[in-house]
């Protein structure tokens, strides 16, 4: 396992690499000048030559990729050039809120998906399962903020059970963190709820029909102790690789879910420092972004080593 | 599904034409004709939009009306121009499902030759490769597409750049596992005995292969894309004012929603109908093209 593990990180040295490498290229990608498409038309050569200067532009691309990574790998992801502060601590501050939106939706939708997706899987073909299959598909075909402006409408100015704005930290109010973030989550969890219900159901179907579930039918289990002892645990590998693999949308679909509903997460971040060009913002968001999504990558496989023992990592 | 799935494999084909045969089949899934259906009368709307649309979509100002409610004049109501919403949407039939389109397109095509140099060739180039594919793929799709469009700047060309590099590496990393488990089969190596160039057995014995992956692919991505547009012309960074496309139509209405909420009603029906029609689609072609799957 140790071994495995060790193998692992160091094949995400090459990714992470890699990643660098492109969120260094996105300033490149402006066409023209860059320090001109980030001081706007009004700017005079001599601004123009600073800011060049600032972002070490004069220097040959490799180097400046070099002298970006070394201070990248102390930590250092540069300012903003907007108000100065230093985009680590930005993202520092407002990541919190953007995880607290995410996990609540996660934990929204996995709670209705999950179970959703393994009655259907047991009542195979029944009216249920048909049922339960449009509302899924359905839900991953609705856009997030269109899910959002809805909820909006009908939660929170029509019935006003909600704020349709605003966030409040769970430090301040456990509830109104809730309440504030309930709209967002679910808006956030409908494609997810969908794309994990439909997963389950699958892959429940998968392991239902196998041979050991017919023994341990045969030896009179319950129906509860056949699905949840039995086939659940198998049937969660695909399960739990969709579920790391939203939280990747996640990540990108909270960007337009925190513009509607006002929270300060890095989504709004993210927009703010777009509508400024401040492109080292930018940069450092879907740095960080990025890497949190690689490793979450990673314990996705290691959660396998749980779910499946069988899996042998001794050798990849 | 199974069933009607056993059926065709049981049922000796008598076949008029292999195109017929074909949809034959296929029709037989219920959810993929559905899906069908609604994409063909989607993608006629977006085709003959000009004919369909009572008014212009962005010099039909009249600011007499504005803000209008859904009448037998205006059937989707005006926005805040008094402009039609229905020939807003209409348009925006248009402009959203051509991007979508040529995105798929651009990127299935650099993502096919790039999966089966990969896969083919293997060593160095595939290492290269691979690692770039990796590193593209770290990136949450929506943030990483929101990145490129801030340094690009708004514009169609660019969305549909922007989105094609998100989605390349997909569409290479899915031929490339393809190509992998043919390349071993036996009737290639016979194939490279008898002296078949690389060309060959890439374009005419492995590529056929992966059709079907690759099909189903290009629909759910398609529906990806639609969404992804959808989401940058929501946020203003996608299909600059004032052509109308289905995302900033909903960005128009939202400072409207409480007085005027069919601004922002109708434009999502338009998004969610056409994806919902992609994923039946896809799903119909799942179940036909891969009877393995369920």
């Amino acid at each position: 396992m140790s071994s495995f593990l060790i193998k692992r990180l160091l094949a995400l040295i090459p990714v992470l690499l890699t990643v660098s490498a492109v969120v260094f290229m996105i300033i490149h990608f402006i066409p023209g000048d860059p320090a001109a498409a980030m001081l706007g038309s009004q700017a005079n050569e001599e601004q123009l030559a600073q800011m060049r200067e600032k972002m070490g532009l004069n220097e040959p691309l490799f180097i400046q990729y070099t002298l970006w990574l070394s201070n990248l790998l102390q930590g250092d992801l540069g300012s903003s050039l907007v108000s100065d502060q230093t985009v680590l601590s930005l993202i520092a501050n407002r990541l919190p809120v953007t995880l607290n939106l995410i996990i609540y939706s996660m934990a929204i939708s996995i709670l209705i998906a999950i179970p959703l997706g393994v009655i259907s899987a047991v009542k195979h073909n029944t009216g249920f399962d048909y049922a339960s299959m449009v509302i899924a598909l359905i839900g991953i075909s609705i856009p997030n903020f269109w899910a959002a402006l809805l909820l909006i409408m009908v939660f929170a100015l029509n019935l006003g059970m909600f704020p349709a704005t605003g966030y409040i930290s769970i430090s301040e109010s456990l509830i109104l963190n809730i309440k504030h973030l309930t709209l967002p989550a679910f808006s956030l969890g409908f494609i997810q709820a969908g794309i994990i219900t439909r997963m389950t159901r699958s892959s429940m179907l998968d392991v239902l029909r196998q041979d050991y579930i017919r023994t341990v039918k045969a030896k009179g289990a319950s129906p509860f102790t056949l699905v949840f002892r039995h086939a659940l645990k198998n049937a969660m590998i695909p399960i739990v690789t969709i579920i790391g693999i939203n939280f990747g949308l996640l990540l990108g679909g909270t960007v337009v879910v925190e513009s509607i509903f006002s929270i300060n997460g890095i989504g709004q971040l993210m927009i703010q420092s777009v509508l400024n060009r401040d492109y080292p913002v930018i940069q450092g968001i879907i740095l960080v972004i990025a890497a949190i999504y690689v490793f979450i990558t990673l314990f996705v496989d290691i959660l396998y080593t749980y779910f499946d023992p069988k899996i042998k990592y001794s050798k990849g | 599904m199974k069933n009607l799935s056993l059926n065709v494999i049981k049922k000796p084909k008598v076949s008029s034409s292999p195109f017929f045969e074909h949809f034959k089949n296929f029709s037989r899934r219920k959810q993929g004709i559905a899906g069908l259906l609604i994409i063909t009368v989607i993608l006629l709307i977006a085709i003959f939009a000009p004919l369909i649309a009572p008014y212009d979509p962005v010099d039909d100002v009249n600011y007499s009306n504005l803000n209008a409610a859904p009448s037998s004049t205006h059937l989707f109501g005006t926005d805040e121009y008094g402009r039609d919403i229905f020939s807003r949407v209409i348009y925006g039939a248009k402009v959203s499902i051509q991007i979508s389109f040529i995105t798929i397109l651009i990127s299935a095509s650099i993502g096919v030759v790039m999966g089966l140099i990969s896969g083919f060739f293997g060593g160095v180039i595939d290492g290269l490769l691979m690692r770039l594919v990796d590193g593209l793929m770290s990136f949450p799709p929506l943030l990483f597409a929101i990145a490129l469009m801030a340094a690009l700047g708004s514009s169609i060309k660019n969305i549909i750049l922007a989105l094609a590099i998100v989605y390349t590496p997909m569409f290479a990393r899915l031929i490339r596992g393809c190509v992998l488990s043919i390349k071993e089969k036996e009737y290639i190596d016979s194939i490279k005995v008898m002296g078949g160039s690389n060309i060959r057995i890439l374009f005419k014995h492995i590529l056929p292969n992966c059709v079907s992956p690759l099909l189903i692919q290009m629909t759910t991505y398609f529906a990806y894309a639609i969404l992804a547009e959808a989401s940058l012309s929501f946020l203003g960074l996608g299909v600059p004012q004032p052509d109308p496309s289905w995302g900033n139509i909903l960005y128009d209405g939202r400072q409207y929603m409480i007085d005027s909420p069919w601004i922002t009603i109708f434009p999502g029906i338009a998004i969610g109908l056409t994806v919902l029609g992609l994923n039946l689609l896809g799903d119909g072609l799942r179940d036909y093209l891969d009877p393995n799957l369920d």
